[in-house]
């Protein structure tokens, strides 16, 4: 590897932009790759093939082969509201490997007893956006049923183009929070991304069920 | 978590040492550690992260001392011994194979 190529990773990966190193295995040869970076016709589909598997690996191509190293950020999760549901879908997403942030302006809510291990931030999320960072990488996952809190976080989701926004409430609820949205300025179609009533439909009855409902939806959204 | 390799081998390069990366090219069965993974080594010997459960380490560092000499890329393969795929959790044996160049 060049060392430039080295450099150029790292910084790429502490940014959190998803990045490939693709080699020539005969050769040596290297090429870095960035999204909308055009291949050669022999790579485009093997390294479409595993982006979407997000899967490194080596492929044969008619050039010879070649191993793709893809370095994809990790996954994160962040939560609106340190609720009892939150408690719940937070052990389980540790174990999925998602880097976990939890918002609740609420301080008798986002304590850190509650919540052991976390990035927990007592304050309201547009005190405390700027070492949020929301990506491509990030789900989006509203908890606290309060307009006040739950609004502004998922319109920046959306902006952001987060793989998973998901809001917790009724489809009454839901219908009026599409309402405001859409008055403050969110398109039909960024609307129609916001996974309400949130989580997979499994008959979800109590605090747990719903955080696997959620957990299942995370992940259905970021793997197919 | 453990320190990234690739940032160990930015902060030796930059202390002047010489410098070969190992990465797992592709895995058969129960091999312990994933392709894309990284183990780094210096013109020392020494070493950071790992492509396999520790069993094959030491011969992919002997390879790196010829790849730091020589500059060109290698591509080896290993069969994880039963004994020591049961040694890391593993119920079978696994295989590896590992592509090794010098950082330049």
């Amino acid at each position: 590897m060049k060392h430039d190529i080295l450099s150029e990773v790292l910084s790429l990966r502490e940014q959190r932009i998803a990045c490939a190193v693709i080699t020539h295995i005969e050769t040596g040869e290297q090429i870095l790759w960035q999204k909308d970076k055009v291949l050669s016709d022999a790579l485009q589909v093997p390294f479409e093939q595993a982006l979407r598997a997000r899967k490194s690996q080596r492929i044969e191509t008619e050039a010879g082969q070649y191993f793709i190293n893809l370095y994809l950020p990790e996954p994160r999760m962040v939560i609106i509201g340190a609720v009892h549901i939150a408690q719940a879908l937070v052990s389980m997403a540790k174990l999925s490997d998602y880097e976990i942030i939890i918002i609740d302006p609420r301080t008798a809510f986002a304590t850190q007893e509650r919540f052991p291990d976390v990035t927990l931030y007592g304050e309201w999320p547009q005190d405390i956006w700027d070492n949020v960072k929301l990506d491509a990488h990030t789900a989006l996952i509203a908890l606290t049923h309060d307009p006040k809190v739950d609004d502004w976080p998922l319109q920046k989701a959306l902006e952001a183009d987060c793989f998973y926004v998901g809001a917790l409430g009724s489809r009454k609820t839901h219908g009026k929070r599409c309402e405001r949205l859409a008055a403050s300025g969110v398109s039909e179609t960024a609307l129609e991304r916001i996974h309400a009533p949130i989580g997979l439909n499994i008959g979800a009855s109590n605090p747990v069920e719903i955080a696997v409902a959620i957990l299942a939806q995370v992940i259905e959204a970021h793997r197919i | 978590m453990n320190e990234d390799p690739l940032k160990i081998a930015q902060g030796w390069l930059a202390d002047g040492r010489d410098v070969a990366l190992a990465t797992v090219i592709e895995t058969w069965g129960s091999a312990p550690r994933k392709t894309g993974s990284h183990l780094v080594i210096d013109g020392e010997g020494n070493f950071e992260g790992s492509v396999s459960g520790g069993c094959v380490e030491g011969a992919v560092v002997y390879g790196a001392m010829d790849v730091i000499e020589s500059g060109k890329p290698q591509v080896l393969e290993f069969g994880v011994a039963d004994e020591t795929a049961w040694e890391v959790g593993l119920s079978c044996g696994g295989k590896v194979m590992v592509y090794l160049e010098k950082i330049k």
